[in-house]
């Protein structure tokens, strides 16, 4: 009989290559970013070089895992980059009582924004866009007010330590991001938090009215972008051997959109693609390393990433409209 | 599928390639096609407007009535065919090209900026100005309420629409469509929210543009004000032309088979449903509700449901049926009132406290509601169920591929397997896998409401023969429909609602139509409906018509040709006697009856009342 | 009855639980609780800023002073004229988080192009800048790509540029001595300067724009139905690649301004202003899913920002950076309550 107006095969060629473009093109587009240095750009496929691109890549795969997370509610979280500096600011404070309880406090900062976060966009209903805004803009004011304006150098050696050092030939940092990489997806593909973040995402409605826990979902959600963003600024902090909350995280709410779009997470959310955030991040750096490499500046550079930016949403939307 | 009768055989085939324009024609469309990716909406399609006429177009969902009229108006461009407007070829890029051109709109939805003021809305992209180039608001909030005047409406100019009843927003929009210059005036079931009243409001007005000439399209489910208000009807099916006329000739039966593709005998044939007979239900209710009420919504409710018993919830658009079933469900939040499932009152009303307790409801609105598109079928199913089926928070998919394998299979979902996106299947397959989220909650008490709304026939009668099953198997099960037949066949016990309250339950011999029809006609406020109420059950093309069939069975009561007919009749006959003598030899345009000139389409105060307020 | 639902509840995803039909039959008289709620929501901001003001009169001898209004406004002006166009861009229930990266560009090409004289100065900067405001706009109208994202790669791209222009930031482009140019932004009258005039002027024109004609019209429309706006025959792409352009413009004028009262064009300024700007924006009333909104409530948010700030640097004492606390703390302030405001002016 007839058939209903939504059940059409969707299948002609321009959305099937945008649909692969969305799934894969991230991908690919590392692997050829890679096989284009290998034959053209001298020294960029060494151990050392990579090892550097992953390290300076890592805080920010940290963080977009949380915004993959947002951004798969239909949300956004504008304020990863203060949570950062917030993070960094509360960090020496309380390295005199040694490197765990000083992170501890550090995380507490990125769950305290979190659940301000949370609470604003589950509870009171704000665009998530302007509940974050507020943190974005008070957030860092904040870090500033806590420090004193000051940036402070970092004398404890342990966190110092988690900066620079490695585990069998990796770096700390590499190693954390990509457990957390792991533990994220897990999260997503097989936890019930996950799914119901997914199906939150897709369809708010239909999620609520199936008696899944919407506010605390997305409440947990923010939290963990939190949480991620703070870890972030920590790992960052001990890089910089220094806490500077004035630039630390600046414009990271950017790079971690632009990675998560990239790695074809659409904004209308409904779908996490971790790997793909992840490989997301990979492509704006190595295409900056690329660049930079190649003696083009970082004007170039960021014109190309707003290119990389308008094409990655081109391909989602051409995908979504049939 | 039964092959296409003689007459629509006679009026399929597609005209030469290039007929002549038809005398009189206002607005033609020629073998206009259009295709969306992997379905043909409109197939070869011949369509003629004459001037000063009322024409109505009706088709079951798909049909391809929607993808018309926005060919027509501009939204789509044809792929094949073209558009002929006065005799003239022409084509619309834009709906405001067609708008320059004198073809308005009027939209089953109403679509205005209800932010923004009724004087604003109306006046919207033409709005008068001073000479400084500003425009002059004194003025266009004069104009405003001489309109609105006109039609016998008083609504201040300053106030944001969104703050007038639905009524009054139609009206505004067929204002603003009116204003503008309009030759053609496309109606696209605009009275599927309207009140009765408002309905002979707008009739009223429909009158006196069609006595000004201007030609309408009107696209309603509503046989009865087909036959009131209607000179010619053309019926798509399938995205095809089967039959284009006067109506005078094609009667209600006739016009029904057509728009089905069945025989007449089938359709005629009671009892076109698939259930069967009634079940014998426990004595001791499993769901026990009392005192439900909500501000303007509910008022003191109370019901009770037994194990293996179908329980039919009926009334009118704005009864309170969805709103009943959502409180009952925990999803509307409530004023008052006590929801006990098996003896044990409910502490907290919500969604997920109604589900522990046993309660699981399949919402109206199928897309907005239901399901989550972008998830597979095997998520969709176990979105509900999900806690139950993981361990510490981590899904089990052994025990979720069980599940879902059982319930497919059951329902027979047709699926390329678990794992496609539900967004992907048909209407009816969708409601499948919804009714498979509840089910697989082992609830006691089911929620079914609008159960059957938009799918196609198979899995229309899949899910009713399901529904029978089900309450076979000792669920308790709350089936609101507004497809009467459904209703009385489906259900063992009906509640009546009107206005938010109980107002009669029909039990044994009284569960049948004349008896439900009695008592929903009870109080005078609000005609009661006719018997082909089932037909008008079918969404539109759009998917998106909530409630918009329910008041299906609201149509005014009288189903003769009515008062309006002999009114438009004798005022245009020049117009419209020469459009329909070319077509057919036979019939002055619609049945002349006696009364010329009188204009008693407004009997009492119907019309002056109108539609300013609701009653309520 | 779903549509009008929908229609009525323009305020963010409502939790769904309470989002019931809404009875057709309500009394549509709006209530006095209603009209107080829509007071309050159109002049709460005012009222905010008269009160700070009259305050800090008296607890600060310096704040009611001459000098220190014309600082404020002076301070505020290149806010509130990037602010204006983000006004009329969020009207029609979209977003520009370019503003703050073209203002800078502008400033660099208005010093750029002083050099050459005081109409290439203005010109130049105005004609990228609304180029660039263009491109945004056709993305949006054209391509049916979200302006979030859209405006996110034009911030990233305009910076680009200017750092291009700029030799990656190592040349900072002056306005030469005794430039025309140079007026527009250093002079004044009785002590207000040109930009704080130029702005009022701005935000008069703007306000008749928004209000009394055509393409205001269109722009409430646009933001607040835009399915609605289209099938009512408006020329929504149109309004939409305008409205962009237009907040391109005068963010690249105010960068123009400033980089004429700073007499350089300074590239490391910008960052974040956008944020400011719809800060301001949302806290003068203005809803951020469109359809609603004033450009008197904009300039009210600009000041209550500026004067915030002027107070904290008042207070001595205190950091500079409690600025942006007070302001973040503030826009939760403002933007919950707005929330319930404009529930209970719909009665629910």
């Amino acid at each position: 009989m007839t058939a209903a107006p939504y059940s059409l095969p969707r299948g002609i060629d321009r959305p099937r290559v945008a649909d692969w473009l969305q799934r894969y093109g991230v991908y690919a587009a590392v692997a050829a970013l890679l096989i284009f240095n290998w034959i053209f750009t001298d020294h960029f496929m060494t151990t050392d070089n990579l090892r550097t691109q992953l390290v300076q890549v890592s805080p920010v795969v940290i963080v977009a895992l949380g915004m993959a997370l947002v951004i798969g509610t239909e949300g956004v979280d504008l304020s990863v980059g203060s949570t950062m500096a917030l993070a960094s600011s509360v960090l020496p404070l309380y390295l005199g009582y040694g490197l765990l309880p000083s992170l501890l406090v550090a995380l507490l900062a990125g769950i305290l924004v979190g659940l301000v976060n949370g609470s604003l966009v589950a509870l009171v209903g704000l665009q998530p866009i302007v509940a974050t805004l507020a943190l974005f803009v008070g957030g860092r004011g904040l870090a500033l007010v806590i420090a004193d304006g000051q940036l402070k150098q970092i004398e404890n050696q342990n966190l110092l330590d988690l900066g620079t050092n490695s585990v069998i030939g990796i770096p700390i940092v590499v190693l954390i991001a990509g457990v957390l990489a792991l533990l994220v997806a897990f999260l997503v593909q097989r936890t019930t938090f996950g799914r119901q973040l997914v199906a939150i995402g897709g369809n708010r409605a239909a999620a609520t009215l199936a008696g899944l826990p919407v506010k605390r979902v997305l409440i947990g959600v923010y939290v963990l972008c939190g949480v991620l963003a703070s870890l972030a600024g920590v790992l960052a902090t001990a890089r910089l051997t220094a806490s500077d909350p004035s630039s630390l995280g600046n414009l990271m709410e950017l790079s971690a959109i632009t990675a998560v779009v990239v790695g074809g997470t659409p904004l209308t959310g409904g779908s996490v693609r971790v790997l793909g955030t992840v490989f997301g991040a990979l492509l704006m750096q190595l295409l900056h390393a690329t660049l930079v490499t190649h003696n083009l500046h970082d004007s170039t550079a960021q014109m190309v990433q707003a290119g990389i930016i308008l094409v990655a949403v081109y391909v989602a939307r051409e995908r979504r409209s049939r | 599928m039964a092959p296409p009768e003689a007459a629509a055989a006679q009026s399929a085939p597609p005209g030469p390639p290039s007929p002549p324009p038809a005398p009189g024609a206002v607005l033609e469309a020629v073998g206009v096609s259009k295709r969306f990716p992997g379905v043909v909406a409109l197939d070869d399609v011949s369509f003629t407007l004459r001037q000063g006429e009322i024409h109505a177009l009706v088709g079951e969902n798909g049909a391809g009535k929607s993808t018309l009229i926005k060919l027509l108006t501009g939204v789509y461009r044809p792929d094949d065919g073209e558009l002929r407007l006065a005799g003239e070829p022409g084509a619309f890029h834009h709906p405001h090209e067609a708008q320059r051109a004198g073809i308005s709109t009027i939209y089953q939805e109403v679509n205005l900026v209800p932010l923004m003021s009724v004087a604003r809305n109306i006046f919207l992209g033409r709005e008068p100005k001073n000479r400084f180039g500003l425009i002059d608001f004194p003025r266009m909030h004069r104009e405003t309420a001489e309109l609105l005047g006109g039609f016998g409406i008083t609504a201040d100019p300053r106030r944001p629409l969104h703050t007038l009843g639905i009524g009054t927003q139609q009206m505004v929009a067929l204002a603003r469509a009116v204003s503008v210059q309009a030759r053609v005036v496309v109606m696209d079931e605009p009275t599927s929210s309207l009140e009765p009243r408002e309905v002979e409001t707008l009739f009223r007005v429909i009158g006196e543009l069609h006595e000004r000439g201007i030609s309408i399209l009107y696209v309603s489910h509503r046989m009865d004000e087909l036959y009131r208000i209607c000179d010619r009807v053309t019926v798509l099916r399938d995205g095809r032309l089967v039959h284009s006329g006067d109506l005078a000739d094609t009667d209600r039966v006739r016009l029904v088979s057509l728009m089905l593709g069945r025989e007449i005998a089938e359709v005629r044939r009671h009892g076109a449903t698939s259930f069967g007979e009634g079940h014998t239900a426990d004595r001791q209710p499993v769901l026990t509700a009392s005192g439900l009420t909500r501000r303007h919504q509910l008022q003191d409710i109370a019901l009770e449901l037994h194990p293996g018993e179908v329980l039919g919830l009926g009334g009118l658009l704005g009864s309170g049926r969805s709103e009943t079933a959502k409180a009952l469900s925990g999803a509307l939040p409530l004023d008052g009132g006590e929801i006990s499932v098996g003896g044990r009152a409910l502490r907290r009303l919500t969604p997920s406290a109604a589900i522990r307790a046993g309660i699981s409801m399949l919402p109206e609105d199928r897309k907005a509601e239901g399901i989550v598109p972008g998830l597979s079928v095997r998520e969709n199913i176990v979105l509900a169920a999900m806690p139950r089926l993981s361990r510490a928070g981590i899904v089990s998919r052994q025990k979720q591929d069980r599940i879902v394998e059982i319930f497919m299979k059951r329902l027979r979902i047709k699926a390329a397997g678990p794992e496609q996106k539900v967004g992907e299947l048909s209407g009816g397959n969708q409601q499948k896998v919804l009714l498979a989220r509840w089910l697989c909650l082992e609830p006691k008490v089911l929620l079914l409401d609008e159960p059957t709304r938009g799918i196609d026939v198979g899995a229309k009668a899949e899910v009713q023969s399901l529904i029978d099953d089900l309450a076979g198997e000792g669920l308790a099960v709350l089936l609101i429909s507004s497809d009467i037949e459904e209703l009385v066949e489906g259900a063992d016990r009906i509640v009546v609602l009107r206005a938010g309250a109980v107002a009669g339950e029909l039990t044994g011999d009284d569960v049948e139509e004349n008896a439900l029809l009695a008592v929903l006609a009870e109080t005078g406020d609000s005609d009661d409906g006719d018997s082909h109420s089932d037909f008008g059950d079918s969404t539109d093309d759009a998917g998106e018509a909530p409630e918009a069939e329910a008041e299906a069975a609201a149509g005014p009561q009288d189903a003769a040709p009515g008062p309006l007919t002999k009114t438009t009749a004798p005022d245009a006959p020049p117009e419209s006697a020469a459009g329909t003598g070319t077509g057919t030899a036979a019939a002055p345009a619609p049945p002349a009856d006696g009364e010329p000139q009188s204009t008693p389409d407004t009997p009492g105060g119907a019309g002056s009342a109108t539609a300013k307020e609701d009653p309520r | 009855m779903k549509a009008l639902v929908k229609a009525t509840a323009p305020a963010p995803a409502p939790a769904v639980a309470g989002d019931a039909p809404l009875p057709v039959t309500a009394d549509p008289r709006p209530s006095g609780r209603q009209r107080a709620a829509e007071l309050l929501q159109r002049q709460g901001v005012l009222a905010v800023l008269v009160l700070l003001c009259v305050i800090s009169s008296f607890v600060f001898d310096s704040f009611a002073t001459l000098d220190n209004t014309r600082g404020i406004t002076i301070q505020a002006s290149f806010l509130s004229i990037v602010a204006l166009g983000m006004t009329m861009v969020i009207v029609t229930g979209g977003i520009d988080l370019s503003v703050g990266s073209v203002f800078a560009l502008g400033g660099v090409l208005a010093a750029w192009a002083s050099q050459y004289g005081f109409l290439p100065a203005l010109l130049v900067p105005l004609a990228v800048c609304g180029a660039i405001g263009a491109f945004n706009g056709f993305l949006v109208a054209k391509a049916g790509m979200a302006p979030f994202i859209v405006t996110l790669a034009s911030l990233l791209g305009a910076r680009g540029l200017l750092l291009a222009l700029t030799h990656e930031g190592a040349t900072t482009y002056l306005v030469p001595r005794g430039s025309a140019f140079k007026e527009l932004g250093s002079g004044a009258v009785w002590g207000f300067g040109y930009p704080v005039l130029i702005a009022l002027a701005l935000f008069a024109v703007g306000g008749l724009v928004l209000q009394r004609t055509s393409f205001g019209q269109a722009l409430f429309a646009v933001g607040g139905s835009g399915d609605a706006a289209l099938l009512m025959g408006l020329p929504v792409a149109r309004t939409k690649v305008l409205v962009y352009t237009l907040s391109g413009l005068l963010a690249g004028l105010a960068g123009a301004l400033n980089a004429a009262r700073l007499s350089s064009g300074v590239t490391i300024i910008g960052v974040g202003m956008e944020l400011d700007a719809i800060s301001a924006v949302v806290i003068g009333g203005t809803l951020l899913v469109g359809g609603a909104g004033s450009v008197s409530g904009t300039l009210w948010g600009v000041l209550l920002l500026g004067v915030i700030q002027n107070l904290i640097n008042q207070i001595g004492s205190l950091n500079s950076s409690y600025q942006s606390v007070v302001s973040g703390g503030f826009l939760i302030v403002v933007v919950v309550a707005q929330r319930y405001l404009s529930a209970a002016r719909r009665g629910t």
